[in-house]
């Protein structure tokens, strides 16, 4: 075992002992979301780098620590890609507490954590549908390896995928194994002029027939399309669609910039939460119509994800979301008092106190970034 | 007679009167099944070596009817089994006989089909085609599809992270689900995902997803449908050889091609599909690649062109690429049938299910051809070789017990060979009973508690299909490696779970 991970040990024996709370940190990039960080910062970054990749596998195994960036170059040099498009958020460069000064930006670890995807999720799926095993320290100290490096795993319960999302409660993740796929050959990037309500009834009309919709974003008025896959296909599904091809460069540009929310919207969303106002990730079922709200909204992934920026009160938003089979994160706010994640119905309430009890007992791991208490 | 009974005899019959008591006061008579002669068909699953007799079968209609069952079996502390089509293949619906098996058979009704979200809504009794067959006439599918698609159901599909031939470009079971909605042990109502693309707090759906009935019932499941391809096209290629087939496989992945399925028949295999379905497949060939493109007319096109480049660049000695649906159909009867048809060549046989990185494939069949030597059995594979999964059918006749048991070394050996490859005891159809042993080898004592823990965190009492998925230490410590590394056990007809 390298001194990395047998630090990371350490520190993890040593806080149950102590029963202290380690705040689990990998670039600190997304320390914004979900509840508020407590405990002692324990930094990831020095468990770094790609132990496996095999493109004709088509699986990447990378410590957490490694930095995102780093993993993503790697696979693009092979023509490879994590097809959900992970965020990228700006660093806050904070130190590290082995005395090295590690690459800026988020982790592979956090990646997962957080479980975020970016504009492709409503096509091609999940953090956690990329996920083939992981390496996770638990509570107890103990360094488990669940699921493995192939594509069909069904030996035990499956673990590594719910690590994505999971918040860094239920332990360090301390290696992952993803899915990666090919970079699709073609990508067209279309303009079309529409109010929402039509927006969000055409990219469900689209969507249950053969086209390569790869990403969508409404706002204002103006519904952006991106179709990728077999040149073939693209140009056929162009025929059909119609609207304006938007540059390449520019096009390429707008999905990086709402990916990593440093667009127009995002910039603006920012500013109002710095203003007081919250800015609200509501998931949603794709064929919801309009959300009657105050604010800003953008519609992402089909319909699926509305970002709304509003003063509105939390009830308001939860109340919403909950009514069309939905939820709503508070994502970026000042004021997070109405707890980021919605609250959870009795019985799942009841089976995530267990469940943070079975994998990390002494409470160790982020206290009360997933939900209060836990 | 009426002579006395022997205690465990008496204990039994003592437990189920209790079982049956309680039962009847929350289900019609017609839906409790206990005289043996009722219970007998509930024995065992698609996994028939392993029989078991129920205490009694519940089949309830309704699901408040479920919930009181579940409630009634909660305070006696009776074990629980769900059952559905009963074709699973590692025995995770093998009744317990201390236990109630629970039949969903009856859930069989779509509740919900939308067109413009592309989700179905279903019972967990409904049958995997009948998704599809409903979808249909909207140009949607349900895209899993295990071999026994027209009898199994979407809740035992849930409770096996069920795959099939097309894993590799659609996903599995988990990848197509979005909303599992049942009871916990102690019947009360809980939902897992939702249809929306994400749900507040853990992802637990991929804990519920394969959890083989040790979690959770499932009642309900909201799947995704997603638009039927156009046009569909296969290549049938033949080797002369395992290691260039299994290399052709890595250079159409490593061109960048995505197959909407890649399989791979052995030369023994493709002789009893053969002979059994007469689809024209090379009978000289080492080994047979089936590879699927699927889209628009003009992406499928160019995706064949690219794999026949790919696929002659290995070596490919012969090629055939179907010309229309009848033909692409007739390519894969084969593969459709390679059980039935190994069940016209031996009286029995076991289907393994090991996954192994793909690179490996040559290796793993080096060492079942080593295995046949050694356990004097016969070996015919087939391969999801997109994803790497291998089904390697085991031939023996379960009549005679010497054979059953070289058969189960023989398995037992392919899964540990499998881990150290790299790879996984199960690939798509759990580990149930079959695989207990096998578990012990992939996963450590630490590991194994932690799943111990996660099934305590739902079912505190472990009357959820008690005894399957994960071993106990101390089953782990009596058998768990043992049997491959010192030969043949020596008492064969030892209980094993």
């Amino acid at each position: 075992m390298d001194a990395a991970l047998a630090g990371v040990i350490d520190r993890v024996r040593a806080a149950r002992a102590d029963r202290a709370a380690l705040e689990l940190r990998g670039g600190g990039t997304k320390a914004f979301y979900g509840g508020s960080p407590r405990g002692e910062p324990l930094d990831l970054r020095p468990l770094a780098g790609i132990s496996s990749y095999e493109p004709s596998e088509l699986v990447i195994t990378a410590r957490g620590g490694t930095p995102l960036a780093e993993l993503e170059a790697t696979l693009a040099e092979r023509g490879q890609c994590l097809p959900f498009e992970p965020p990228h958020f700006g660093a806050d460069g904070g130190g590290s507490s082995f005395g090295m000064v590690p690459p800026r930006g988020g982790t592979v670890g956090g990646m997962v954590a957080a479980g975020l995807a970016g504009p492709a999720r409503a096509a091609v799926g999940g953090v956690r549908d990329y996920v083939l095993g992981a390496q996770l320290l638990n509570g107890r100290a103990e360094l488990l390896a669940f699921g493995g490096q192939v594509m069909k795993n069904v030996a035990g319960y499956d673990v590594s995928r719910t690590l994505a999302g999971s918040m860094g409660i239920l332990g360090v993740i301390c290696e992952v194994s993803l899915k990666v796929l090919p970079v699709p050959p073609a990508t067209l990037t279309l303009r079309l002029e529409m109010d929402a309500a039509s927006a969000i009834r055409r990219l469900n009309e689209w969507g249950g027939q053969p086209l390569p919709l790869h990403a969508s974003a409404w706002w204002e008025g103006t519904l952006v399309l991106r179709l990728s896959g077999a040149a073939a296909a693209v140009n056929a599904a162009f025929v059909k669609i119609g609207g304006e091809i938007v540059d390449p460069v520019l096009a390429a540009a707008f999905w990086q910039g709402l990916r990593d929310h440093r667009d127009e919207f995002f910039v603006g969303a920012l500013r109002a939460v710095e203003g007081g106002a919250g800015l609200w990730r509501l998931s949603v079922p794709a064929t919801t119509p309009p959300l009657a709200m105050s604010g800003e909204q953008l519609v992402e992934w089909g319909g699926a994800q509305r970002w709304i920026c509003t003063t509105a009160p939390a009830a308001t938003l939860r109340h919403a979301a909950a009514a069309v089979g939905g939820h709503a994160v508070l994502f970026r706010a000042t004021d997070k008092s109405a707890g980021a994640f919605a609250p959870l119905a009795p019985p799942l309430d009841r089976l995530h106190r267990e469940l943070k009890q079975a994998f990390d007992p002494d409470g160790v791991f982020n206290p009360g970034r997933l939900l209060p208490g836990l | 007679m009426n002579a006395p009974l022997p205690p465990e005899a008496a204990a039994r019959a003592a437990r189920q009167r209790e079982a049956v008591a309680a039962l009847s006061a929350v289900l019609p008579a017609h839906a409790l099944l206990w005289q043996s002669e009722d219970t007998t068909p509930y024995e065992c699953d698609g996994l028939t070596a392993y029989r078991e007799r129920p205490l009694v079968v519940a089949l309830p209609e309704t699901e408040t009817q479920v919930a009181a069952v579940l409630k009634a079996c909660h305070a006696l502390q009776l074990p629980v089994v769900a059952r559905g089509a009963g074709t699973g293949l590692s025995g995770g619906a093998l009744p317990n006989p201390m236990g109630v098996t629970l039949s969903l058979a009856k859930f069989t009704r779509i509740l919900q089909l939308d067109r413009a979200a592309r989700t179905a809504t279903v019972q967990c009794g409904v049958r995997n085609l009948a998704i599809s067959e409903a979808a249909a006439p909207y140009g949607l599918y349900y895209a899993p599809d295990p071999s026994s698609q027209i009898a199994c159901t979407i809740g035992g599909n849930v409770a096996e992270n069920a795959g099939g031939v097309h894993c590799l470009k659609y996903g599995l079971t988990l990848h197509n689900v979005m909303r599992v909605r049942g009871l916990t042990v102690q019947g009360e109502p809980v939902s897992f995902g939702s249809e929306a693309l994400d749900a507040p707090g853990l992802d637990l759906l991929p804990l519920i997803v394969g959890s083989e009935g040790m979690l959770a019932v499932i009642l309900e499941v909201t799947v995704k449908l997603v638009p039927k391809p156009q046009l569909a096209r296969c290549i049938m290629a033949s080797f002369d050889d395992i290691r260039k087939a299994g290399d052709a496989v890595a250079a159409i992945i490593a061109a960048g091609i995505i197959p909407a399925g890649l399989e791979m028949m052995d030369k023994p295999m493709t002789a009893a599909v053969e002979d059994y379905v007469h689809a024209g497949y090379d009978l000289d060939a080492v080994a047979i690649l089936l590879c699927e493109s699927d889209g628009t007319p003009e992406e499928v096109a160019e995706e064949i062109d690219r794999m026949l480049d790919v696929l002659s660049g290995a070596g490919a000695t012969r090629m055939e690429v179907s010309k229309d649906e009848p033909q692409r159909l007739k390519f894969w009867s084969g593969r459709k049938n390679a059980f039935p048809a190994s069940g016209r060549i031996s009286p029995d046989y076991m289907c393994m299910d090991s996954t192994i990185p793909r690179k490996r494939l040559a290796d793993i069949l080096q060492a079942i051809a080593g295995m046949e030597q050694k356990y004097g059995l016969k070996c015919v594979n087939v391969f999801h070789a997109g994803d790497g999964n291998l089904h390697p059918l085991i031939l023996f006749d379960g009549n005679d017990p010497d054979q059953l048991h070289r058969c189960e070394l023989f398995g037992a050996d392919i899964l540990e060979t499998s881990v150290a490859l790299g790879g996984t005891v199960t690939g798509e159809h759990g580990v149930g009973v079959e695989k207990l042993g096998s578990m012990c080898v992939q996963f450590s004592a630490e590991e194994r508690e932690q799943f111990f823990a996660v099934k305590r965190a739902f079912d505190p009492g472990g009357t959820l299909n008690p005894g399957k998925v994960i071993p106990t230490l101390h089953r782990c410590a009596e058998g768990g490696k043992m049997h491959v590394k010192k030969g043949l056990l020596p008492f064969p007809e030892l209980e094993r779970f």
